[in-house]
This record gives C-alpha cells, sequence and structure tokens, in this order.
C-alpha cells in the first residue's frame, strides 16, 4: 500500500496510542465469494480519546467492531492484521487469553441494539453486574455494590437494580447496557450505534453521560455510527469508512467544517441542518458490492471529481496535522488543507 | 414560503403561510383514542390515552408534520386517521365524512383515499410477493380487472418512484431490494390508488442518512406533483424544513404547539419545543466541548398522565401552583402559530408565585 508521508505526520503519532491496527483485514465466506467487509483497516485511538467511525450502512463498520473484539460469526475467510492494544499486538493472543485479559477488562462493548438483548427474566442489577463476576470473580455483593455505583453514573436510580428491563423505558436500558460495558472499569468502550433508536431528548441526555464519562473516568470511546450531527457531540476524531476501508481519518475540527475526501464532502453536504435553509444534497449511487470491489478506488463510481487515475488503487496521503485521505485528487498536499477551507 | 401546490388544483387564491384559506380535506375534532389496558386478559386497569384530546385540520395539497418523541401518541393518531383504530371519542372528518359513520364500502374508499407509508419498509413489504404482485393487490381489492390496465398502472408508479426500468424491479422480491428500493416500493403501493392524503410514519427512521435525503425528496416531488395533502410524522425536526409546511408538535398525546415551519423553528414558544429544537445538534465540533442543557426525566405514562400540563414535571419553566394543577389553554401566539402553554396567559404569569417563570418580561422586579 502506498503511503506519502510528510515528516511531521510521524510527530503527531509519538505517544504510544492506546490502541493502534495495522492493516486489519476481516473477510467472510459466502456462497457468492468472498465478503471484504474490513479490508485493511489502519487507526489510531489515544487515551481520553472519542473517535467516531462513520459510515453508510454496509460498509463494514459493524464487522470493524467483531474484527477488534475478536466476536467472529464461523464463516470467518481471512482474519488478519495486528491490533495493539496498551503496548501488546492482541492478535497474538490464543482465545482464551483474550477472552480473559482484554475482552471487557480492557475493552468492552455496546452492541446495536444491546438495549432490547437484555435478558427479561433477569433483573438488571444482576446483568449489570455479571462482567464483574465473570471477567473479574468477584463475589455477588461486591458485583452489586459496584453496580450500584456504575448506576448512578450512568444516571440510573439505584434502586432499578432490582427491576427487570420490561420496566425500563428505552433511554432506561440503553443506560443500563452502557452502565454494562462500563462495570469492570475498561480503557476502551466501544458503542455500536448507542442512541440511534432513541428520541431526540434521550439522545441529547446519553450524549451527556458519555461526555460526562469521557471526562471524569477518561475512558476513551470508538462510536460507530451513521448519524453524522449525533457523532459531533463526542468526536475528537473521525474515521469515514466506505467499502471496508477508511477514505479519511481527521481531528473532529478538520472533518465536521472542511472535510477533504469528495464522499466526506458530500456526506456532511446530506446532513439535514436545523437552522439552514440550505437543502442537503443526496450521494447518487449505491454503496460498492462488498464481493465485488472496484481494483481502484471504490468510491470512484459515484465520485463527482473521477478521473483517469482514480482507476488504479489511490493512496493514502497524510497532512501536516496526521490527517489521512484516501484518494488521488489531494495529490498536492497543499490543497489537503486549503481546498475547502473557506 | 412558497405556495406548494400543482397546477389543476382548486385553490384561487395564494395560500398563506397557515394555508387558511385552502379547503379543508381532513379535521379532527376533540379526538380521542385509548386503548384498554388489562391486566390477565380480564382486571381493567385503566386506559393508554394514546391520543387525548386533538384538534386540527389538514388543507388539501399542503404537507404537515406531526412531531414528537416515542410514544406522544402520534403513530396512534396516524393510525386512527387511517381508520385502523376507532376513536374513542371524538370525530374524523374525511372529505366532509365522519369516519365514524362510514359503512364496509365507504371504509374501502376511504382506504382507497389515504395511503399509508410506514416506517420499516422490509416490514410492510409481504416477503413472498414480488413487486408487481404487491402493487397489483391494491388494484385487484379496488376492482381493476383487466391483468393489461394493472400491468400499466404498476409501471406508471414505479415510474413515479424512479424504480426504473420497470421490468427490472416487477420481478423482484423484497430481500433482493436495498431499503431505499423497498420504501420506494411502499411509497408506490400507497400511491398506486390515486390517494387525497399520504400518511407517513417516519417514512426514513430506518434509512442511512444518505438515502433518507432521497427519498424525503422523492415524497415531496410526488407531492408537489400530485397536489397530495402528505401527513409526515417523525420525531426527527432536522428534516422537516425541507418539505412540511406546517408542525404540531405532540406532546403526551395532545398538541402543544402549531405554527408554520419556519416560525416554529426560530420562535418556539413551548418549553418542550424549546428544549426538542436545542437537544437537536447540527454537525459542529463544539458540540464537543459543552453538555447540553436538557431537561431529564421521560414523557409521562399515558395511563396515568400528570394533570394539568403534562409537561411540567420536565418543564424548567413550570408556573408552580399552576401548571401542576390547570390544563392550560390554547393561546394564538401570532395568526397560525398556537402553543398551549401557561407562560403565554398573561394572568397566569402575573400571579405572584410565578417567580420561576422568566424571559416573559412579566416578571421584571423592583430594583429595591
Amino acid at each position: 500500500m502506498a503511503y506519502i508521508r510528510t515528516e511531521s505526520a510521524a510527530a503527531a503519532a509519538n505517544a504510544e496510542p492506546l490502541l493502534r491496527t495495522e492493516n486489519l483485514i476481516l473477510h467472510y465466506r459466502s456462497e457468492r465469494g468472498v465478503v471484504r467487509a474490513v479490508d485493511g483497516i489502519d487507526f489510531t485511538i489515544a487515551e481520553r480519546e472519542a473517535v467516531v467511525i462513520l459510515g453508510e450502512s454496509g460498509c463494514g463498520k459493524s464487522s470493524l467492531t467483531k474484527a477488534l473484539l475478536r466476536m467472529l460469526p464461523r464463516n470467518v475467510a481471512r482474519y488478519s492484521g495486528s491490533v495493539w492494544f496498551e503496548g501488546r499486538d492482541i492478535m497474538q493472543l490464543s482465545d482464551e487469553a483474550f477472552r480473559r485479559e482484554v475482552r471487557w477488562v480492557g475493552i468492552s462493548m455496546v452492541m446495536q441494539a444491546a438495549m432490547n438483548a437484555l435478558n427479561p427474566v433477569v433483573r438488571v442489577g444482576q446483568q449489570v453486574a455479571e462482567p464483574l463476576r465473570v471477567h473479574r470473580g468477584w463475589s455477588r455483593a461486591r458485583a452489586l455494590d459496584k453496580a450500584a455505583e456504575t448506576f448512578a453514573l450512568v444516571g440510573l436510580p439505584t434502586d432499578f437494580l432490582t427491576r427487570y428491563p420490561f420496566e425500563l423505558s428505552g433511554g432506561m436500558r440503553q443506560r443500563a447496557v452502557l452502565a454494562m460495558a462500563l462495570v469492570t472499569e475498561p480503557k476502551l468502550v466501544i458503542l455500536d450505534e448507542p442512541t440511534s433508536a432513541l428520541d431526540v431528548l434521550t439522545q441529547a441526555n446519553i450524549m451527556n453521560v458519555l461526555k460526562r464519562i469521557k471526562a471524569t473516568l477518561g475512558t476513551s470511546f470508538i462510536l460507530i455510527t451513521h448519524d453524522v450531527a449525533t457523532s459531533s457531540e463526542i468526536a475528537n476524531r473521525v474515521a469515514l469508512m466506505y467499502g471496508g476501508q477508511l477514505v479519511e481519518e481527521a481531528s473532529a475540527a478538520h472533518f465536521f467544517r472542511h472535510p477533504s475526501h469528495p464522499y466526506s464532502q458530500l456526506l456532511m453536504a446530506s446532513v439535514p441542518r436545523l437552522h439552514d435553509v440550505r437543502e442537503p444534497v443526496h450521494i447518487p449511487g449505491q454503496p460498492p458490492n462488498l464481493l465485488d470491489l472496484p481494483p481502484g478506488c471504490r468510491f470512484a463510481d459515484r465520485c463527482p471529481a473521477r478521473f483517469e487515475r482514480c482507476d488504479t488503487a489511490p493512496p493514502i496521503r497524510v497532512d501536516a496535522a496526521g490527517n489521512t485521505v484516501r484518494g488521488w485528487l489531494e495529490a498536492p498536499a497543499s490543497t489537503l488543507s486549503g481546498s475547502t477551507a473557506r | 414560503m412558497s405556495a406548494q401546490t400543482a397546477a389543476g388544483q382548486t385553490v384561487e387564491a395564494a395560500p398563506t403561510s397557515t394555508g387558511e384559506q385552502r379547503e379543508v380535506l381532513l379535521a379532527a375534532r376533540d379526538l380521542h383514542t385509548w386503548f384498554e389496558l388489562r391486566r390477565w386478559g380480564v382486571i381493567r386497569i385503566g386506559h393508554v390515552r394514546a391520543v387525548d384530546g386533538v384538534d386540527f385540520e389538514l388543507h388539501r395539497g399542503e404537507t404537515v408534520a406531526f412531531v414528537g418523541e416515542s410514544g406522544c401518541g402520534k403513530s396512534s393518531l396516524a393510525r386512527t386517521l387511517l381508520g385502523l383504530h376507532r376513536p374513542t371519542r371524538g370525530q374524523v372528518i374525511f372529505e366532509g365524512r365522519d369516519l365514524g359513520t362510514l359503512d364496509a364500502a365507504g371504509w374501502r374508499t376511504h382506504r382507497a383515499r389515504v395511503g399509508y407509508v410506514q416506517q420499516d419498509p422490509y416490514g410492510a413489504l409481504a416477503p413472498f410477493m414480488n413487486v408487481r404482485r404487491i402493487l397489483s393487490e391494491p388494484l385487484i381489492v379496488n376492482g381493476v380487472d383487466d391483468p393489461a390496465e394493472r400491468d400499466r398502472q404498476v409501471r406508471q408508479v414505479l415510474e413515479e418512484v424512479r424504480l426504473l426500468p420497470a421490468d427490472d424491479f416487477l420481478g423482484k422480491f423484497p430481500h433482493m431490494l436495498s431499503g431505499g428500493q423497498q420504501q420506494r416500493v411502499v411509497i408506490a403501493r400507497a400511491l398506486i390508488l390515486k390517494p387525497a392524503l399520504i400518511i407517513a410514519d417516519e417514512p426514513v427512521s430506518m434509512l442511512d442518512a444518505s438515502v433518507r435525503v432521497e427519498i424525503l425528496a422523492l415524497l415531496r416531488d410526488v407531492q408537489r406533483a400530485r397536489g397530495l395533502t402528505l401527513a409526515f410524522i417523525t420525531h426527527d425536526l432536522s428534516t422537516v424544513r425541507y418539505f412540511a409546511e406546517r408542525i404540531f408538535v405532540m406532546y403526551a398525546g395532545r398538541i402543544i404547539e402549531q405554527a408554520p415551519v419556519d416560525r416554529l423553528l426560530d420562535a418556539p414558544q413551548h418549553p418542550y419545543t424549546q428544549a426538542l429544537l436545542a437537544a437537536i445538534p447540527d454537525p459542529d465540533p463544539d458540540n464537543a466541548t459543552h453538555y447540553k442543557d436538557i431537561p431529564g426525566g421521560e414523557p409521562p405514562s399515558l395511563l396515568t398522565p400528570p394533570p394539568g400540563c403534562r409537561f411540567h414535571p420536565r418543564c424548567p419553566m413550570a408556573i408552580a401552583g399552576r401548571c401542576e394543577r390547570e390544563v392550560p389553554p390554547e393561546v394564538t401566539v401570532i395568526v397560525g402559530h398556537r402553543v398551549t402553554c401557561w407562560l403565554y396567559v398573561p394572568s397566569a404569569v402575573a400571579t405572584p408565585d410565578s417567580a420561576t417563570a422568566d424571559g416573559t418580561g412579566y416578571m421584571t422586579g423592583h430594583a429595591s
């Protein structure tokens, strides 16, 4: 893969990040061929940082979380690359070591629609305390005490510990699954569409909770979503995924104000804004089929700025601030920061 | 706001932003839809008051949005307008006829005159029917017996929702279509009987952001081209500006504010509407630097709604001694903008124990 690095890009990556992936690949087997859901992902997340992974459905963003937490379906065709977490390559761990040392202890997760996956016949408090009993071997009483503490953290009244999931509203259940992910005090929490099924007020309240946890506990977050506006509530950095790859990875300020990649620009223009009379645009065409990805730029078919070189695989370019973009268009480094700034 | 009427509409005067001069297509009068709740199927516990006293009028050719959180009764309202629920009290008057008085034939006509676009397109389409069958079915039910005529109409409506070329889609089953295409089929099915009113219940909430815009644009184009009345039910205020003319904000079974869209977004009056607007982010990196000032709590139970104003337990501006006791009246702020809130009743705000009501100018104290 062609990297064009400027000198100062290396400086941005000086401190050892909390998590770093190198050429992470997760392909699935299917009757019609290999699904390249995660196809060479490189990204890093520092401590106390929230990285938002944006993308349309079918771009592979949920598969990326599966690859990070090694929660794989049976039809894996290829699972390779490196995931460095707290200084070691967790891809090298055995399944048992991974389960014991990484999953939930180091990295936990709130799955998509997790609030609807709570066990209906077990009290919420028991379910939230369970990771401590399984992963830490704590006693029931001690784990419940900690669960009560975590309840307070996410804004749930502690008397909800003894309630059953059906007695809780959607927002409360979402807080409960968040508590379940936080109860072991992991360094990194992966959130897959944590607010997409919630109302706007509840959504805003949950985002407040996430902000507070990030500020007080210093937890890092990977937020997977297709909701651009809500993601800006917490993002330090934004990674945009398309066809199994990252097409742009940049600071929130850069991405939300002047995105570089044509896809990023279209995506930002497609977001309806409350106080803006400009019509949102729609992105023409369909996302590429992960079974049959084009050899060149994967966005080329929908790209308004397509030219001849787009038929060959584009390089990743890194600007002085460490923002990366995958594409031919921004070839001279100077246009990268200036093209859409004003 | 531009007049969104197609040629051939019977609208003589240019409608005002409130649409007052247009012909009334549908009116709801004191509409209540309650659901009886029983424990173990026998013991009556009470009623879920999903729609609890709603009055409004929809004019021919206009697009309105009903906005509210889940559980505010907006979907129950939609289903009552469609005739899927019988109102507990009150009336729905559609094209001059009270739905409560319809016989079986009347209902069939009504259902042909009102199209329904469901929230989940995949769930709304029978998985064992191909697109041709899905779209032919309403025609068969409504007596279009000639297969050639059905084929013509199906192709026409597919063209209208831009599923082209039609031959590529006619034989496809729902699972072979993308979410956006499925929703286009649902819209086509709602359109095929040439209804006067389309009720779209969260038509894009299950779709991807980029597809959403497309589907909303399609609905708007169809509405304009056919001069349809479109009632759009959503929890997402950020999309309504692009095509609704008026907005109704619902809370706990009632309409608490209604106004032309620009007016509502720029000068929301009800504290709930203000909170709703404040909660919706625009994509801005500065959002991450501060907490949102949002009332906590949850929408109330519709089984035992709070007395007085239903928003008072969460309201930052509740007037003690008033809001929790008495149901607020509907106040006209300016023509076409009505709000159901005590803050806009001068006598209520001026009472001595209303120290929490601010920002209204009534509470200017003396510098003693």
